[in-house]
């Protein structure tokens, strides 16, 4: 018998997880002497009051939906991927590769390419760790940590001695030529009369992200493949008595997820600084942690939960702006929801699944009258 | 190279490898009972930075060195209880707790010292200072021995002996005593410990426990002995690589002692890279030094080259009933 209503699985704990993770970081914005209320009513309004401010907070979503993706994905196989930093640094490689020396005649074209190219490099990251654990039994979660700093100095070598312009002394890429330029919201929506998304890097790219979202869902629960890495998920050797090839699985899913890890760099590389930069994940890869945990590893609580840290990280930045408060404190909210949603979980679920357990044995008349009461 | 620049070396690589050693001591103790923990960042990280605070307000290293070990054993207890009581996923716990403590260093620095998220440069008795070992002035001009116990084995700070001296401590401990016995023995087969009367719980948590106090010296070593106040993100992978020298050393301690010197000599050796292109004519790119104990740690883990098989019942929770 189930312990606890779906409901109350999908939508009320993580619910009273964030609660939890919030009023905690007001704890914390009050022990630093600032107002939580008021640090709120400005990320509100630094995030969501304006279509500026939309625009960047769709813009963080969109990195963390990809990333999200990444991370559900994997954990549907029961595979922890941490290298969605690393997956997604070398899907910047290879937006930038693509971009700077093909010379694509429209952007339409080049996104095309972009996407293909972030994908595969993304996905060959993730290949070896998944080639490891298949075959030798490495422990995925070590050897995609590892392959985050691999890339971290690869990327760094690159940059510094061999991508940088000559005569530029910061280590970045050249420019993306023009045609290579992605339409921004404000390109897409915008009019003489109405600016709307003016200055916000919000690009195309939300809406590969939001088919991405449903390219996932669709794989997950409506092909045989996706059955295939649920099944092996949910037992391993369950899987492999079905018939199912475990070195398949572990690799196809972990192709999947470093190919959505790689994509997010379409989105920052190619939307919004148009060249490649040190560092330009900016940690998004660990946030998808965060939101897949959030989001339950299903596609549209990933996409809610992206949303939720794309507000969260533009209005960090509006914090960071107007008051006092770092903007490393959405880097507390962000480690105090992984907290409460992914290893406190039964923290939450335990008392919760007594509550039901209490209303189910009480007939429904009882506990109306004990409401009553 | 001369005598004097290879003792240079080698003295930076006994000053870096300490942070590493204690780190990965700590990890360890934690693995071994069947805790894995990737939180051996953040507790470093929260500890430098308690450490310099404190040391910097009280004027005395050693209550900032107590005030960090403290910081990290609250860490340590919080991913005790997510992964002991709430048996919830070890790794999770880990990533949350190095994020916490990435965010929160900053954002306390900030309010408590407003200097952009570091503290004040520490000074007199708020630091670890060098100690000269005894008779290293006269023995000086004996030739190779004096200048070795000169400029290696003398002249660093107490965390950099403690932190050798841990190595065979722990050694004894895990593999000479019955606590050590059953801190093994949780880690690999937990009801068998519960049959025998052992409170699983218990042992896992003192493990845990153990990982802060060592985390704790390893931040403090950072802030207070190694570098003279806390700057944002000093750990800066330290904990990570600690975790890699623990794979690279197969959970055990005198071998966690030769990896972390040999990290430790890469990351002086990332420092002179100069030296290296004199040494053996070729230039070697110094991101390869960086990531070249990830990419030595990948190899071992591949099981190229000898096989490390981490204790057996890491990262499970334990379930009594059932």
């Amino acid at each position: 018998m189930e312990k606890m209503p779906k409901w109350a699985d999908v939508v009320l704990i993580p619910l009273i997880s964030l609660v939890l993770a919030s009023l905690l970081s007001a704890l914390v914005i009050l022990a630093i002497g600032e107002n939580p209320w008021d640090a709120l009513k400005l990320m509100v309004t630094g995030a969501l009051g304006s279509t500026y401010g939309w625009g960047y907070t769709l813009y963080y979503a969109t990195n963390f939906i990809f990333t999200g993706l990444a991370v559900a994905v994997a954990f549907h196989a029961r595979m922890f991927n941490i290298g969605g930093e690393g997956q997604a640094m070398l899907g910047g490689l290879g937006v930038a590769l693509v971009c700077l020396f093909i010379p694509w005649p429209h952007w339409s074209l080049a996104l095309i390419g972009a996407t293909l190219a972030a994908a595969l490099f993304g996905a060959a990251w993730a290949a070896v760790p998944a080639l490891l654990q298949a075959t030798r039994g490495s422990h995925i979660v070590i050897t995609t940590i590892m392959f985050n700093f691999i890339a971290a100095a690869l990327l760094n070598y690159l940059l510094v001695n061999q991508l940088k312009p000559a005569g530029s002394m910061e280590p970045a890429t050249a420019s993306f030529p023009e045609p290579t330029h992605l339409p921004s919201f404000h390109d897409l929506f915008g009019t003489e009369a109405l600016p709307l998304f003016r200055g916000a890097p919000v690009n195309i790219t939300f809406f590969i992200a939001v088919a991405a979202c449903i390219a996932v869902w669709a794989l997950i629960w409506r092909t045989r493949l996706g059955y295939e890495m649920r099944a092996f998920g949910f037992s391993e050797t369950g899987a492999r008595y079905a018939g199912i090839n475990p070195t398949r699985i572990i690799m196809v899913s972990m192709f999947i997820s470093g190919a959505l890890a790689g994509m997010m760099a379409i989105n920052n590389v190619m939307g919004e600084a148009e060249r490649l930069v040190l560092n330009a994940a900016e940690g998004a890869g660990f946030i998808g942690i965060a939101v897949a945990l959030m989001g339950r590893s299903h596609p549209f609580g990933v996409f809610l939960a992206a949303i939720l840290f794309g507000f969260l990280y533009q209005g960090g930045a509006e914090l960071a702006l107007w008051t006092s408060i770092p903007r490393e404190l959405i880097v507390v909210i962000q480690a105090l929801v992984i907290m409460f949603t992914g290893a406190l979980d039964n923290m939450v679920r335990w008392p919760l699944e007594r509550v039901f357990a209490a209303l189910r044995r009480a007939p429904p008349g009882d506990t109306a009258r004990q409401a009553a009461e | 190279m001369d005598l004097t620049t290879f003792l240079q070396i080698l003295d930076a690589t006994v000053r870096l490898a300490t942070p590493l050693l204690l780190a990965c001591l700590a990890g360890l103790f934690s693995e071994r009972a069947g805790i894995f923990d990737i939180g051996l960042e953040g507790k470093m990280l929260v500890a430098a930075f308690v450490s310099a605070g404190v040391a910097f307000v009280s004027g005395s290293v050693w209550i900032g060195l107590l005030a960090g070990i403290a910081a990290a054993l609250v860490l340590s207890l919080i991913h005790g209880l997510a992964s002991i009581t709430f048996r919830g996923n070890q790794l999770i716990s880990g990533v949350a707790i190095n994020f916490l403590a990435a965010g929160l260093t900053v954002v306390v620095a900030q309010s408590w010292f407003g200097q952009g998220g570091r503290t004040p440069q520490l000074e007199g008795a708020a630091r670890f200072e060098p100690l000269t070992l005894p008779l290293a002035e006269t023995l000086r001009d004996i030739p190779v021995i004096g200048p070795a116990y000169h400029d290696l084995m003398s002249g660093h700070t107490i965390l950099v002996y403690v932190a050798f001296l841990l190595v065979p401590l722990s050694a004894w401990l895990l593999f000479a005593t019955r606590f050590g016995l059953r801190l093994r023995a949780v880690g690999e087969n937990p009801a068998a410990l519960d049959t025998a009367g052992v409170s699983v719980r218990n042992m896992r948590y003192a493990a845990v426990l153990i990982c802060g106090v060592l985390c704790g010296l390893a931040g403090a070593y950072l802030a207070t002995a190694l570098q003279a106040g806390f700057v944002k993100d000093m750990t800066a992978g330290r904990g990570y690589i600690a975790l890699a020298a623990l794979i690279f050393a197969k959970w055990r301690p005198w071998y966690a002692l030769w990896a972390c010197l040999l990290f430790g000599f890469l990351q002086a050796l990332a420092l002179r890279p100069d030296l290296i292109e004199a040494t053996i004519g070729i230039k070697v790119q110094v991101q390869l030094l960086d990531a070249l104990p990830y990419i030595l740690t990948v190899i071992i883990l591949a099981g190229f080259v000898g096989k490390a098989i981490p204790p057996r019942a890491g990262g499970e929770p334990y379930v009594k009933e059932r």
